[in-house]
């Protein structure tokens, strides 16, 4: 009961930061605007998905890629605190309360992923603009599969955050591990029909399974333009694997972690 | 409450540091040290930048293994009981701990929750704490917005909110003026005497081991003096004359041949320790005018037992780690 208190307070205090820095509100949410209507209107005109129904435009392909992108970067940019808290001093207070380090840890994801899953969910409502026919039942759905994602990812942010020292190392490495892992996940263009070594590289992809689980969400009541991925039930059971694998790493990372 | 509280022995001290050592990457940073230190002690740990000050600082508060030797807290072993310390310690870094994005009291409740304290109790000890410490009508402001003296009190206000039976502090006045420095001396003598707190704290300011009940003085990774300010100055037989000269090295041959007194050559000046210290200043003074520069003459100081032990001035770097 304690421990859930004090992993409820540092999630909360997360939330608290984000939203007293309004700069890193706005620029969360146009970020993921401004991509969808550049890279969707694009090639809206020339871009046609393989294998989907011939309504399937790209701006409503692209539209859970791009739901998808805000949720990731905000999750692991959120986890960038750990980085800021070590430098503020703040951390060494958490670290010498009696709070086990995996408590510290799961505070830290939840409080990312909720301002992740917050920021992704404004987003939602656009859904029906591009002819996705969100109703409650696949608005619920659609929330339980970036919380999960956002957890994951969470995880993946946090096992590299307990690690360094620097704002901008960070900023380096997670760039270079997510972009490859949004952009091959299904996200941008369809999983099928793509060559060989980049087909196994996108089914390899722990992200591409989320990224199914997301579409099928979106696509709850009528699944005839997500028919041939892969089914709910496994997409989840990855990305749940995935989930505790990444947030297991972080809790090792916070252990091995020594101040500086 | 922690069954250990009632089950330690009446008479056991709060800190017990035995033959500890440390090492960090072959350099070791402390030596083999020894401390004992009995509740209710304000205890000061001085020594220069490098001493091995803050690694003790860090083995005590848990967050850092002891390479070697062993120290307990409350008779509990650092090394396999830090869940168990660090409900009962209380902890003030050199680098403030505070959130400055959030309020004092937002601060406070985090900390709280931290510590399993929770709902109004928690609010009502919060508040009480900042009113202790003159800061109740800042309680609801950003820390962003404090002077760093206020932030200090707040630091100060919250490293006791769960009621530890030990306190430790590293570096405290870091930032602070010399005369915040003598208020936040006085405010921990009086935190001890409230809150029946044992403190120990860190620094390299001579005016907090002169207030400290007791002083252990750390160079390059041993203690070389431990006891009251009183005791340490008194091994200082007498008065400190000090010679500045432009030939330091031979006005010091010139007062040991002259007088048969011991002459330390410390920076451009010679340093002399003796009883009478005004008479020894006369005579030396007349005895060689045109050597001397200037010359004064005083009771001990800390850090003239500094200087004694370590043949260097407090500010000069140590020789061990930091």
């Amino acid at each position: 009961m304690k421990i859930l208190l004090a992993v409820a307070t540092l999630a909360h205090r997360e939330v608290i930061r984000f939203l007293r820095q309004r700069s890193r509100v706005l620029g969360s949410l146009g970020q993921g605007l401004i991509f969808w209507i550049l890279i969707g209107g694009g090639f809206q005109a020339s871009f046609r998905p393989q294998g989907a129904p011939s309504g399937l435009g790209y701006v409503e392909f692209v539209f859970p890629g791009v739901l998808a992108m805000v949720l990731l970067f905000s999750a692991v940019f959120a986890t960038i605190s750990v980085v800021e808290d070590r430098h503020s001093g703040f951390l060494q207070g958490v670290l010498v309360s009696p709070i086990p380090r995996w408590a510290v840890v799961l505070g830290q994801a939840l409080g990312s992923t909720v301002l992740a899953v917050g920021q992704a969910a404004l987003l939602l409502p656009l859904a029906p603009l591009v002819g996705i026919p969100l109703g409650v039942g696949s608005a619920l759905a659609t929330l339980g599969v970036m919380v999960l994602m956002g957890l994951s990812v969470s995880g993946l942010g946090l096992i590299i955050a307990w690690r360094l020292t620097t704002t901008q190392g960070f900023h380096a490495i997670m760039n270079l591990i997510l972009f490859p892992l949004w952009w091959l996940s299904g996200a941008l263009f369809p999983q099928e029909g793509l060559p060989g070594w980049i087909g196994w590289i996108v089914r390899l992809n722990p992200l591409t399974y989320g990224m199914s689980a997301l579409r099928r969400a979106l696509y709850l009541t009528d699944p005839a333009p997500v028919a041939s991925l892969a089914p709910m039930l496994p997409a989840l059971a990855v990305t749940a694997a995935f989930c505790l694998l990444a947030f297991g790493a972080a809790v090792s990372a916070a252990n091995a972690s020594r101040l500086r | 409450m922690p069954p250990s509280r009632d089950a330690a022995p009446q008479g056991t001290s709060a800190l017990s540091v035995r033959d500890l050592r440390h090492s960090y990457a072959g350099r070791e940073a402390l030596q083999g040290i020894s401390l004992e230190i009995a509740p209710g002690e304000l205890f000061a740990l001085l020594g220069p930048n490098g001493g091995g000050k803050t690694t003790l600082f860090r083995i005590l508060a848990t967050l850092m293994i002891p390479t070697g030797g062993e120290a307990l807290v409350f008779g509990i072993p650092v090394a396999t009981g830090s869940v168990e310390i660090r409900r009962r310690l209380g902890v003030v870094f050199q680098n403030p701990s505070l959130d400055t994005r959030l309020t004092c009291m937002e601060n406070m409740i985090h900390h709280g929750h931290l510590h399993g304290l929770s709902g109004a109790a928690l609010k009502r000890r919060a508040a009480e704490l900042l009113g202790w410490f003159g800061v109740a009508d800042r309680a609801g402001d950003r820390v962003e917005s404090l002077s760093g003296g206020l932030a200090r009190r707040v630091e100060l206000a919250k490293s006791l909110l769960h009621s530890p039976d030990l306190l430790i502090l590293d570096e405290p006045s870091t930032g602070l003026d010399p005369s915040a420095r003598l208020e936040f001396m006085r405010i921990l003598r009086s935190m001890r005497e409230e809150h029946g707190v044992t403190i120990v704290l860190t620094t390299h300011f001579l005016e907090e081991a002169e207030r400290s009940d007791r002083v252990a003085i750390l160079d390059a990774g041993k203690i070389v003096a431990t006891g009251s300010p009183e005791e340490l100055r008194s091994r200082i037989g007498g008065d400190v004359v000090t010679l500045r000269s432009s030939a330091p090295a031979e006005l010091g041959e010139r007062v040991t041949e002259r007088f048969g007194l011991a002459a330390h050559v410390l920076n451009g000046s010679v340093r002399i320790e003796a009883p009478r210290g005004h008479e020894i200043l006369r005579e030396v003074v007349e005895a060689f005018p045109e050597a001397i520069l200037s010359a004064s003459f005083g009771h001990p100081t800390l850090e003239d037992v500094f200087v004694r032990l370590t043949g260097r001035k407090l500010g000069e770097a140590g020789g061990g780690a930091a």
